[in-house]
């Protein structure tokens, strides 16, 4: 398998995104935003469309207003202008809409926009890997790097507010990495489901992890091994790559709640 | 003493709608331990988060002279279902404190041990919050809440579901704290029977200060909240 150019690019991708899907989806699923993954997907789609009309690279186009409705999200949260959800309904549905009515716009509507909507990892070029690397290093470096804040505020955000950490910038900050993972992971498992290859693996290790550093170290294994499951079993089933992989995550989450069962039960009764 | 807290004619509505607190004075001096007490609606938690600049005020103005400021919301917002460790929280306490970028020094790892020493959970601190007691879990906040050194420690009603018990081991361990720390300390409660041995001073809030003076001196009927609605 791995003598093929089309399936070393694909794992190569596969990994960077594996990895950095479940670490910026730790912050999220902890904030109680695990479906702005979902609304910013559909923001990203816009951008697919934009960079139909203006024939510029999809992947730039997507970035650029993938960061724009996640900071848009996350400004109409924190100006209490509307509810979580609200604002998320808000920025799902125009991104939708948007998309449809661009990609009309440019004569795009017979393009394949299924690559786009469920992943086409094995048409990743090399140039599109050299992007995936070095942004997701980027993410995850700055991640590594501004851990302690970014728990802080997910730990107790008015409580950050009083001691006057900037919980704003770092929020949107949050919003941004998300955004990024989101336009990045687009060929690998595509706009409707990268959301739960965000969310999937965080909430499997949090029913077996025994601190937020063990749950967001486990979840980056679960996703990067997600992946490459994914991936190997897609290749030898002749399955399309991005579902396949978000059912393995999936399955991870069911197998990490059986594992995890006997222990609940005897920490109540400690209790 | 110099005042660390100072309201002037302060009033607050939210969202325009009905005044929550109305025309209030109050002072508080550095180091003092006081009950901010009331009935429900009654304007303690507005006024709480008015003195921590997480609101502001309609009309009048707030001055606060301390910086480092500690907070124990009235719900801890915290994910208490995940698997954050007693030391974890603590932690995120103490960042108000350090450098932002990078990981926590040699000296900020210290400071949580000692605030996690502070509040007897030494033995616990790398247990699970969501395993401890709602008693050790407030100690837990207290401790996230001093790793930061703070000069003023506001609580809102911080032994909600709590037993009588670990009502006053709580409040008996404010007490020692702000005199060892010397800290300005301003603890919200609805009943503050558990608290009224170990405070100076009992503010009582219903929309304005109806009630102001030391515990000994609250007239008796006052020692149920709930008659403040029938204050004059």
């Amino acid at each position: 398998m791995l003598h093929l150019e089309f399936m070393r690019l694909a794992f190569g991708a596969g990994i960077v995104v594996g990895l950095l899907a479940p670490a910026v989806g730790f912050f999220l699923v902890q904030r109680r935003l695990s479906l702005i993954g979902d609304g910013i997907g559909h923001v990203a789609f816009a951008g697919v469309a934009l960079g139909y009309l203006l024939a510029l690279p999809l992947v730039l186009t997507a970035l650029v207003v993938s960061v724009l409705g996640a900071l848009s999200i996350e400004g109409l949260r924190a100006r209490r202008r509307a509810a979580g959800d609200q604002a998320l309904a808000l920025i799902f549905y125009t991104g939708i809409a948007g998309g449809v009515v661009l990609v009309s716009a440019a004569g795009a509507l017979n393009v394949n926009l299924f690559q786009f909507l469920f992943g086409s990892i094995l048409t990743v070029t090399r140039t599109d890997l050299a992007v995936i690397a070095g942004l997701g290093a980027g993410a995850l470096a700055l991640i590594a790097v501004l851990y302690r804040p970014l728990l802080a505020v997910v730990v107790d955000e008015e409580g950050a507010r009083v001691s006057r950490l900037p919980v704003v910038p770092l929020n949107a900050l949050t919003a941004a990495l998300a955004a990024v993972t989101i336009a990045l992971s687009m060929r690998v498992v595509g706009i409707l489901l990268i959301a739960a290859l965000m969310v999937l693996p965080v909430i499997a290790a949090g029913r077996v992890a025994w601190s937020m550093r063990s749950t967001i170290m486990i979840s980056m294994g679960i996703g990067l091994a997600s992946v490459l499951t994914g991936i190997t079993t897609a290749y030898y089933a002749n399955l399309p790559p991005g579902g396949t992989t978000v059912l393995v995550a999936a399955a991870a989450v069911l197998l990490a709640e059986l594992l995890s069962a006997p222990a609940h039960l005897l920490n109540r009764r400690a209790r | 003493m110099p005042v660390a807290v100072r309201l002037d004619h302060v009033s607050f509505a939210y969202d325009h709608g009905a005044l929550v607190l109305r025309d209030l004075d109050l002072a508080i001096d550095r180091g003092e331990f006081v009950a901010i007490a009331g009935p429900n609606g009654g304007g303690k938690t507005t006024l709480l988060r008015l003195i921590l600049g997480l609101e502001h005020p309609t009309a009048g103005r707030i001055h606060v002279s301390l910086q480092r400021r500690g907070y124990l919301p009235q719900r801890a917002q915290t994910p208490i279902d995940a698997p954050l460790t007693v030391r974890e929280l603590v932690g995120a306490g103490r960042v108000a404190r350090s450098r932002l970028l990078g990981p926590a020094s040699r000296t900020d790892r210290q400071a949580v041990r000692d605030a996690i020493e502070r509040v007897g959970l030494s033995e616990r601190a790398d247990r699970r919050l969501s395993t401890l007691s709602g008693g050790q879990q407030q100690r837990a906040f207290i401790a996230k809440a001093l790793a930061a050194e703070p000069e003023l420690l506001a609580l809102d009603e911080p032994t909600t579901g709590v037993d009588v018990e670990a009502q006053e081991a709580i409040a008996a361990l404010l007490q020692r704290l702000g005199s060892e720390l010397g800290m300005t300390i301003l603890y919200v409660s609805h009943e503050f029977g558990a608290v009224e041995d170990f405070v100076e001073r009992i503010v009582l809030i219903r929309e304005r200060v109806v009630f102001d003076g030391p515990p000994a001196d609250l007239p008796g009927i006052w020692h149920d909240p709930s008659h403040v609605h029938a204050a004059p």
